[in-house]
């Protein structure tokens, strides 16, 4: 009997710069560039040694810009290469918005084709990090929005290199949203307990080399009877914690693509549960959670046994000393969890 | 001690006032007088060239100067043949509008000297990223007129099948970007697009456009540092016609200061010249494109001009600048410049341009015929409303697929 091959287990870091790494290599169009992202490797180290092996013209540091970065990747596009911008936290993205929003998002559509904009912004995001108003917005919905986008939020290491290599490959603009406190380790959001490292969990496992995870495809995380839970990026971790402590037979569903978004996925789950619970890092009013619950109602509303609950941050900015009575950690999400059985 | 009350400055409107207001930094040089400096000047060396003027056509029509490019006749007549079918297309244009046969139109009388020229320098497989001011870069190069007239229309016929506000063209066989609403944009891009052709090591160079009133926006400062940094390939234009809409060029940061001299804080060479001068323009525009070819880097020039026409048909300049100011303004018309010119030089005369302006309304006026074949905006055939999903990505996902349906498609 065959024993299993032993797959490389990487970090979420590792994860990402192996993506990159295998695109620049496969294809000499990719570049890859922004602040301290050359020579430093970035400040997450998720660049780290790229500029070494692919050169300068490759991979290098640029102004601190945001608006410039994402403006000259949109000029590269339309000459042909394949950008990878990145953006030091999502936080900083805002310079960037009107380049973002009115021109790489909608090029395609404006000249009709001529022109596209087969581009990919990185940008880490999301909190746990005591990184208080400005290092741990997690602004998903400030892209869901805009048409012509497609955004983008792993969970894992095998997700973050199969999904940034579909994003570079992909032929329009994509925002890849990268949970900076999964950086290094799972986070369930037990901050009282040790550090994890991602060696530990089953998808830091990642093949060597070129593979793809589909964009609009989600994964199921925990197959279950009772409620779906929706959720991406950090909260899939703790939504599995919160199943866990609560005993109830929930399904997590970590939606990895929210635009495009697999509503058969989500439909098909509620459909079996008739509960939906929502969870995300991010504030409330209008976030992507409301776009889910919208989506759940419309489509499930007479399979629903009670009301969609949404678990998210709160309506403020970020806090600092209060990191975590703002983080949505294990026991809000079981409240929740419980709440929505007793209906 | 006791300070008196501060007070804020606002800058001279020029309301009333005849344009430009006397700058004793910014100078109008004679034509002839500035030097020309060779392609591989120190961006240091240059600085007195970004406030002054490089001028080459005389009051009398007579080409002086180091600057005076080598154009034949037929090439200077080419220009003329540009500059009137620019300036006929807009009249033509502008009537469709007031006709209700569009919803809108954007003139630029008075600046057709700039796109022309600077056209005849560009090649086979550059690009311009322009604003909505250009569109004499189509018309030098003898874009379809029917083309573009379809696009206004918002015809069946419109290559953006109707999606864009009319004058947005988007043009890759002509070099020329999409147009968008948002300004300053496309000036950042211009310099990502050189990056990228000096990144793949290929010879192709990128031209950027932009406004007197734009460079304020951050886009601006962002495309200047980026092309200090880099080098690359890259003109940026900045058209100063004086007006951003209502608001004079003072607002925008030019009252005691040329745009030109913007360039100066990030080591970029740059050049003031007389946008009324088709040979002036021609000249600095090569100057340019070849340091750019040459691998030189980036140059930024500084057109100035007078925007003659509305801003738009949506805008009455009679309710903020005095009437007739444009016949005050001090570098007079292109077109009649060029004309004066090419008839002293003996290759040009009033009959033969008489005949030209003919020829020019009938090629206009079958143009036209031809693309209202295709509709209007509100009459006749257009693109199917189910269009509207498509190119919004390369394969049309769930959720507007749904859409689509929704509408009953």
């Amino acid at each position: 009997m065959m024993s299993k091959p032993v797959l490389p287990r990487r970090t979420m870091i590792e994860a990402i710069r192996e993506a990159m790494d295998v695109m620049m290599e496969r294809d000499d169009k990719v570049v890859v560039f922004g602040q301290d992202v050359g020579f430093f490797g970035g400040v997450f180290r998720c660049t780290e040694g790229l500029q070494r092996k692919y050169g300068e013209a490759r991979c290098f540091d640029t102004p601190i810009s945001e608006t410039g970065i994402v403006g000259v990747a949109v000029g590269m596009g339309a000459y042909g290469l394949r950008p990878v911008a990145e953006i030091q936290f999502a936080d900083y993205v805002y310079p960037a918005y009107d380049q973002i929003v009115s021109e790489a998002a909608r090029l395609r559509f404006r000249s009709a084709g001529d022109y596209t904009a087969p581009m990919v912004i990185r940008m880490p995001c999301g909190g746990g990090i005591f990184g208080a108003q400005t290092h741990s917005q997690s602004p998903e919905a400030l892209f869901t929005h805009v048409a012509g986008l497609q955004t983008i939020i792993p969970s894992n290491p095998y997700d973050a290199k199969g999904l940034l290599i579909s994003a570079i490959e992909n032929d329009d603009p994509v925002i890849f949203l990268e949970p900076k406190r999964l950086y290094n380790g799972p986070f369930n959001g037990h901050y009282d307990q040790p550090v994890v490292p991602w060696s530990k969990h089953a998808l830091s496992e990642t093949p060597e080399g070129y593979y793809s995870v589909p964009i609009g495809k989600a994964a199921i995380r925990r197959k279950g009877s009772a409620v779906t839970v929706l959720a991406y990026g950090t909260m899939v971790h703790v939504a599995e914690a919160a199943v866990t402590e609560t005993g109830i037979d929930a399904e997590v569903i970590d939606l990895r693509s929210l635009v495009p978004l697999d509503i058969e996925t989500i439909t098909a789950s509620v459909a079996k549960t008739g509960r939906c619970v929502i969870v995300h890092e991010a504030t409330r009013l209008s976030g992507f959670g409301t776009q889910l619950a919208a989506e759940v109602q419309e489509r499930c509303f007479y399979q629903l046994e009670a009301p969609i609950l949404r678990v998210t941050g709160w309506d403020t900015p970020y806090p600092h000393a209060h990191e975590w009575d703002y983080f949505p950690g294990p026991e809000r999400v079981g409240r929740a969890l419980m709440q929505v059985m007793e209906a | 001690m006791s300070y008196p009350p501060l007070s804020l400055h606002m800058p001279r409107t020029m309301r009333g006032e005849s344009v430009p207001p006397p700058n004793p930094h910014l100078r109008f040089a004679g034509a002839g007088e500035m030097r020309r400096p060779p392609v591989d000047s120190d961006p240091y060396d240059m600085h007195d060239l970004a406030y002054n003027l490089v001028r080459v056509l005389d009051d009398d029509g007579e080409a002086k100067g180091e600057w005076v490019p080598d154009l034949t006749a037929e090439q200077l007549r080419h220009g003329l043949r540009s500059m009137l079918k620019t300036r006929a297309y807009d009249r033509r244009m502008m009537r469709m509008q007031r006709q209700g046969q569009t919803s809108f139109y954007m003139q630029c009388t008075g600046e057709e000297a700039i796109a022309c020229a600077f056209q005849m320098v560009m090649q086979k497989g550059d690009m311009n990223f322009p604003t909505y001011r250009q569109q004499g870069l189509l018309i030098a190069q003898g874009f379809p007129l029917t083309d573009m007239i379809c696009q206004v229309l918002s015809n069946e016929k419109d290559h953006l099948k109707g999606r864009q506000l009319p004058v947005m063209y988007s043009a890759p066989e002509a070099g020329f970007f999409s147009i968008s609403g948002n300004l300053g944009t496309q000036f950042v891009q211009a310099v990502g697009w050189a990056m990228a052709s000096a990144m793949r090591g290929d010879t192709k160079i990128a031209a950027g456009w932009i406004g007197d009133g734009s460079t304020a926006e951050s886009d601006f400062h962002a495309a200047l540092v980026f092309a200090s940094v880099y080098r690359p390939p890259v003109v940026l234009n900045i058209v100063n016609n004086q007006w951003a809409i209502s608001s004079p060029q003072s607002v925008a940061g030019g009252e005691n200061i040329s745009f030109a001299s913007r360039a100066h804080g990030f080591a970029i060479p740059s050049l003031r010249v007389d946008g009324n001068d088709y040979l002036a323009v021609y000249a600095a525009a090569s100057w340019a494109a070849e340091r750019a070819r040459r691998n030189l880097g980036p140059t930024l020039i500084e057109w100035v001009t007078y925007r003659v026409a509305p801003h738009s048909t949506s805008d009455d300049p009679s309710k903020y600048r005095p009437k007739e100011e444009e016949l005050n303004w001090p570098l007079g018309d292109p077109v009649e410049r060029l004309k004066q010119h090419l008839i002293r030089k003996g290759e040009w005369s009033e009959e033969r341009n008489v005949q030209l302006l003919a020829g020019i309304d009938a090629e206009i006026n079958d143009a036209a015929r031809e693309a209202l074949k295709y509709g209007t905006l509100h009459e006749g055939p257009k693109a199917s409303p189910a269009t509207m999903f498509e190119d919004v990505y390369k394969d049309m996902p769930q959720h507007l697929r749904e859409q689509r349906q929704q509408m009953g498609y």
